[in-house]
């Protein structure tokens, strides 16, 4: 941080105080990565590593936790074990060394399905719904746009708590308690208002002139919609989409009020997972890895537009 | 709109007759609340019926789970009783302690992370990418694996603890303890939101441009005088922008804490969203909880209001 000798340009910090904030920045996001990477870790070990004291680095790894996570056993006798012949795969071996046979499938996969289907079936309808009225606010003069647009953002700001009371009254009038499309719908409606903030933004940006000029060509204002704004606005529309995705995909404070089973999600089902005596934590560690990887995936394309996500798109960088 | 108008006009008179008709058929104020109001009907269904259905009930008795049981209306009783209610304003002490914590904390982390990154050494966009990962996980999920990490005997949290200070790893129960637990929650908040306030902090870093500091350097100004005259003062309306929508979001906090504590050891976690859970799922007086909700919303939404305000400053910069 020394300025007073002019050999560089004065706002370029020196090479030392380049190095020091380096260093320490490393040592946070490291220190920061090791309950991820735990939770990574944990879904290879066995069981009883797993709880060993001291927390055990190297391990045999095994597929014990991905197995449990997936199946559901029974405890038997050896002798009932030794009977049964040839296992069959890799999971009925392990599951038979630990004196156990599979019962059957366990729930996460179900659980996980209807992740994906209520997450992709919301964000298709939230930015579907969200581009359009984008494109109303941002092209053309609404009666109290201002107030519409706060409207729109105060119905995210409510706390789900307070949204799922009423909610809960008025989807067992309607039948649509623990069903899919009933939390397709509720999720549009937590992220529609994203998608309208977000959206605008992107839109905005877009030139007046590029429909102006395909309206004169003969486009009517819906072609040009279609031809010519909608491209220029692929790159917002996926950033908002992701945005959407992983606020589905994440939610728990819904999903376990107002589902029990045939649309539970995985965020509720995974603290459910119990082995004997406890929790099993390697199935929980490798459900929740699963779980995870998607979110990774999506925050490394997202990164350039993170900033203008998570402030409804104030920030713009 | 006068100006696109003409255009519009003027594509119409150069182009065929069917396609003018078509220009004409629907008009840009007919398209804009074609556009607008899937939203807003959408918002209003899941959004706004409810919250009113909810105001109706606060003046009730109504409980959920009696749905036969004749509603009596009660008036204001349910309001009354929740301003007289010792356990509610323990809750939102509560709040208040694990709100005021977490934003003092993650402002201080943030913001020197958002200082160093900015001194832009090497590789800092991949370690940035890095340190933003536990913001985008679902809350609850990793909130669930905490508690793993925070087991007196074999969690790794105890462990690292031990290992520095040398308190034995089993005389410490971080989610069990009145004492610790309060602190339990305020760490994973602040591991998981550190990130996002360190985001908006380094937009408002950026935003500062050069010549400023270059100005400064002519006249001689101290780092240190630099930081507090021209950093400081320039990042603010980000900083609280970050500050405010951590609040908002820490006030309506529930999953993780939910997940790991459930509001315990007694209530010394219980925030504010689980005692309204408790309240509305639990003992199922609807009446009473949705008077306690009307209270959050309100609340949330008067904060809603500065945000949107703050927005607006930021956004004009």
């Amino acid at each position: 941080m020394s300025g007073s000798t002019i050999s560089h340009s004065v706002v370029d910090p020196t090479p030392l105080a380049r190095r020091v904030a380096g260093t320490l920045v490393v040592i946070y996001a490291v220190v920061s990565m090791i309950p991820l990477l735990w939770i990574f870790v944990t879904g290879m070990k066995s069981p009883p590593d797993s709880i060993s004291y001291p927390p055990k680095i190297v391990f045999q790894p095994t597929a014990e936790g991905y197995c449990n996570l997936f199946t559901t056993r029974t405890r038997q006798t050896s002798e009932y074990v030794k009977s049964l012949g040839e296992p069959e795969g890799m999971c009925d071996e392990i599951t038979r060394a630990r004196n156990m046979v599979i019962a059957g499938k366990s729930n996460y996969w179900p659980r996980f399905v209807n992740s994906l289907i209520i997450a992709f079936g919301s964000t298709f309808c939230a930015v579907t719904l969200g581009t359009l009225a984008a494109y109303g606010f941002s092209r053309f003069k609404v009666p109290l746009a201002d107030d519409l647009l706060f409207f729109i953002l105060s119905t995210r700001m409510m706390p789900p708590i307070a949204v799922a009371i009423p909610i809960y009254l008025m989807y067992r009038e309607l039948g649509l308690s623990d069903t899919r499309l009933g939390m397709i719908l509720l999720y549009t409606a937590v992220n529609v208002s994203l998608a309208v903030w977000l959206l605008k933004g992107f839109i905005d940006e877009i030139p007046r002139e590029y429909e102006e000029a395909a309206m004169i060509d003969g486009y009517t204002r819906l072609q040009a919609f279609w031809k010519v704004v909608l491209p220029q606005a692929a790159t917002g529309i996926a950033a908002t989409a992701i945005f959407c995705l992983i606020f589905a995909w994440n939610e728990y404070a819904f999903a376990v009020l107002l589902t029990s089973g045939t649309a539970q999600t995985a965020p509720p089902f995974i603290p459910t997972i119990i082995g004997e005596g406890g929790m099993d934590w390697p199935a929980v560690g490798a459900g929740t890895t699963l779980f995870l990887i998607p979110i990774f995936v999506f925050t490394v394309l997202l990164r350039k537009h993170l900033l203008r996500g998570i402030t409804f798109g104030a920030v713009r960088k | 709109m006068a100006k696109e108008k003409t255009i519009a006009d003027r594509a119409a008179l150069a182009t065929p007759e069917p396609l003018a008709r078509r220009i004409r058929g629907l008009s840009d104020r007919s398209i804009a609340w074609l556009f607008i109001s899937p939203t807003i009907i959408l918002l209003l269904a899941i959004n706004i019926f409810p919250l009113i259905w909810m105001i109706k009930l606060s003046f009730t008795n109504y409980a959920a789970n009696r749905p036969n049981r004749v509603i009596k209306d009660i008036g204001l009783r349910n309001y009354e009783r929740i301003l007289n209610d010792p356990d509610i304003w323990f809750a939102m002490q509560v709040t208040a302690h694990f709100v005021i914590w977490t934003i003092v904390l993650q402002t201080i982390i943030g913001f020197s992370l958002a200082y160093l990154i900015n001194r832009k050494f090497r590789g800092h966009a991949f370690w940035t990418t890095l340190i933003l990962l536990p913001m985008m996980l679902s809350p609850a999920v990793v909130g669930n694996f905490w508690r793993f990490l925070y087991q007196p005997q074999i969690g790794l949290f105890n462990y690292i603890v031990s290992f520095f200070t040398g308190i034995p790893p089993s005389s410490f129960d971080m989610i069990g303890s009145v004492a610790l637990a309060p602190w339990a929650i305020i760490i994973v908040d602040t591991w998981m939101w550190t990130p996002y306030v360190m985001l908006i902090c380094l937009a408002g870093l950026r935003s500062i441009p050069d010549y400023i500091y270059e100005a400064a350097e002519v006249d001689r100004a101290s780092p240190w005088r630099q930081f507090w005259t021209i950093t400081l003062p320039m990042a603010l309306p980000f900083i609280m922008l970050a500050v405010l929508f951590r609040g908002i979001e820490n006030f309506k906090m529930f999953d993780m804490v939910n997940l790991l504590t459930g509001g315990g050891p007694g209530s010394t976690t219980e925030l504010a969203s689980i005692t309204l859970k408790r309240e509305a799922f639990e003992k199922w007086r609807t009446g009473y909880a949705s008077a306690f909700a009307i209270i959050l919303f309100v609340t949330v939404f008067g904060l809603a209001n500065i945000y949107v305000k703050a927005l607006n400053r930021v956004k004009q910069r």
